[in-house]
């Protein structure tokens, strides 16, 4: 992919060069705000003046630090994030000025109280139900949020200055939605590990609008290339939807396995990439506005949790995909109990090979995860007519 | 027209050569070279059949060692191999479980054979042939004579179903002075407990076909039929239907 699309190469190196371009943003008086979870209102901080970076641990090497404190089988998400805060190893941490944190899973939640004792830390309370009331509520933790921005970086977020914010974040999904939905043509034009790259080094750029002047110039290129016949795969390659946990790289063990054994991963129904395209739909009150956008993510800390239902319906059809393969990080016990609603909607809906994958972010069951996924790729191709 | 199927297991290589009917089943221990092991069980197979090898049109691989033979033509999972050797020895099966070396899975099956839809245990050795190995060590005795020491015991309770918690467990009830029959039984109630599990994640029909060398033995195929609530039906050579399996598709392609 790098020798024949120049903007993915750019983007492959941004997070070395980012961070970089952190602490020189700093160093001009730039606040920063680490934020963990797509239920952030990144709004509020880009109209604080403030730089949003994302500190989602998807790498394995903190973990050995973080379970002196946190329990081995504690899911890897939060060991990773937490041993990334513990060592002082991720320069995008060491450079936020302040944490924001949602109480999403339990596990995340009593992190977030050890967390707060290395930084100021910002514990947004998440309502886990999705109706008017808790709209009523979650608006209220928005103001306290502003309250908390304007305090911290003694600034003012006026109307005018959020409603700027809005625009760029929803011109950031519309660019984020058009290049994944470039992988709706079949054959997809590009790998889903090299989509993955694009999505998880984007998340650490500190200038949003030439992050989206890159992708949207990725899109274009890669349109030409697939115009012109161009894709690493074939019309008879396995279309698979990832559901799920969210994925980055350092553990995209499952999405790499499932290329490697002959399928494509076509669309990632995670909070780092199709769950992050939902813009902000504005109404007479802007804040209101952006608290139901942020309370309608499908994530399975809501109860019930009818829309990925919904919105893995949807994708399915429309990438086309021909299996699902449902991810759960050990001890993520949200989205292992609601795997089995998922497996149960989609054979009563649109009827396509599921399959449950319960992994961490070490390599020790790589073999037995090849048995499954090659199995389910085999499942795939005796379903459409192949040999059996 | 022949074909062969060459399972390379972590405990066992099996060959079977194909021509509409079994020509030859052969078993060796795949030991520490799972290449070799299955050149060697091929060569068995052709001299059991007395066939040329360069009479074998088709040569398929499955088993964790399917990766390590250049010979083959094809490589296939063991998941769907499994299947289609359990369907052609019984039609009417529709759900396989198959316990093997390191792995257990439950695979429901449709009319052609076809795998519908898996459940494999998570890495860990509970309900794998392993366990019972580390079991029927512990209590000093080998497979066989461990399903003998079960028959018409009372099952001592082991409630882990990890290995290496169900030894501690095991070691504990012999200083008690359990009896090794009853401790026996409790073994394999135990994986027939971790069975049960991974079955519940699939359809499972009444027509199940228990493969994998574990098969062999009875004792275990009971208690997990009864804990199942079905009769299950245990082929002859039940650690060679994945290699079976394999020879057909390799003889149907």
């Amino acid at each position: 992919m790098r020798e024949i699309c120049a903007s993915f190469d750019e983007i492959a190196g941004l997070r070395e060069r980012n961070a970089i371009a952190l602490k020189v943003a700093k160093d001009r008086g730039r606040k920063v705000v680490g934020t963990y979870c797509l239920f952030s209102p990144v709004e509020l901080i880009v109209a604080a003046g403030a730089i949003p970076v994302s500190l989602c641990g998807t790498s394995a090497t903190p973990i050995p630090a973080a379970e002196k404190v946190l329990p081995r089988s504690l899911c890897p998400l939060i060991k990773s994030s937490y041993g990334f805060a513990l060592t002082d190893t991720c320069p995008f941490f060491h450079f936020s000025d302040l944490l924001l944190a949602e109480t999403t899973c339990d596990g995340k939640k009593k992190m977030y109280e050890l967390l707060g004792r290395m930084k100021p830390l910002h514990l947004m309370q998440l309502p886990q139900v999705q109706d008017e009331a808790a709209l009523e509520y979650w608006v209220l933790e928005l103001k306290r949020l502003t309250r908390r921005l304007e305090q911290a970086f003694d600034v003012q977020i006026t109307p005018e200055k959020l409603a700027a914010a809005v625009l760029l974040l929803n011109e950031e999904r519309r660019s984020l939605k058009a290049l994944q939905d470039l992988l709706k043509r079949k054959p997809a034009p590009i790998s889903g590990m090299d989509l993955l790259t694009v999505l998880h080094n984007r998340g650490f750029t500190v200038d949003k609008r030439e992050a989206i002047g890159l992708i949207d110039r990725l899109t274009a290129e890669l349109a030409g290339l697939s115009d012109n016949g161009f894709s690493p795969f074939t019309s008879r390659t396995p279309r698979i939807l990832l559901t799920g946990v969210p994925v980055g790289i350092g553990s995209e063990k499952v999405v790499r396995l499932v290329e490697e054994l002959g399928g494509s991963v076509v669309c990632f129904e995670s909070c780092g990439a199709y769950k992050k395209v939902d813009p902000v739909l504005p109404g007479k009150d802007l804040l209101r506005s952006i608290a139901e956008k942020y309370l309608r993510v499908p994530c399975s800390c809501m109860s019930p949790n009818t829309g990925r239902l919904q919105l893995l319906e949807k994708l399915v059809q429309e990438f086309q995909a021909d299996g699902v393969i449902d991810l759960t990080w050990q001890g993520c016990h949200t989205y292992n109990v609601e795997s089995f609603t998922v497996k149960r909607h989609l054979q009563e809906t649109v009827q396509v090979p599921f399959l449950q994958i319960e992994t961490d972010y070490s390599e020790s069951d790589t073999e037995q995860l090849k048995v499954r996924i090659e199995a389910f790729l085999e499942v795939i191709g005796t379903r459409r007519g192949g040999r059996p | 027209m022949v074909a062969a199927g060459i399972d390379i297991g972590s405990t066992g290589t099996k060959a079977v050569l194909f021509d509409g009917e079994i020509r030859a089943s052969i078993v060796v221990p795949t030991g520490w070279d799972p290449k070799a092991a299955g050149l060697e069980a091929f060569r068995q197979a052709l001299d059991c059949a007395g066939i040329a090898e360069g009479d074998v049109h088709s040569i398929v691989g499955t088993g964790y060692g399917r990766v390590s033979l250049p010979i083959f033509d094809r490589k296939v999972t063991e998941i769907t191999c499994h299947a289609r050797g359990a369907h052609f020895l019984h039609p009417e099966t529709r759900s396989v479980i198959d316990i093997g070396g390191q792995d257990s899975k439950v695979i429901s099956v449709d009319e052609h054979g076809r795998v519908a839809e898996f459940a494999m245990n998570d890495k860990c050795a509970a309900g794998t042939g392993r366990f019972l190995q580390v079991m029927a060590g512990v209590l000093d005795v080998s497979l066989e004579q461990l399903g003998q020491l079960a028959v018409g015991a009372t099952p001592a309770r082991i409630s882990s179903m990890c290995a290496v918690f169900a030894e501690s467990e095991v070691i504990g009830l012999l200083a008690r002075g359990a009896d090794k029959g009853s401790i026996a039984a409790g073994i394999f109630h135990s994986i027939a407990g971790r069975i049960q599990g991974l079955a519940g994640k699939v359809t499972l029909s009444h027509r199940v076909t228990f493969s994998g060398g574990v098969a062999l033995n009875r004792e275990l195929c009971s208690a997990i039929g009864a804990s199942l609530g079905v009769d299950m039906c245990v082929p002859h050579a039940p650690q060679m239907v994945g290699a079976l399996g394999a020879a057909i598709m390799g003889f149907e392609a």
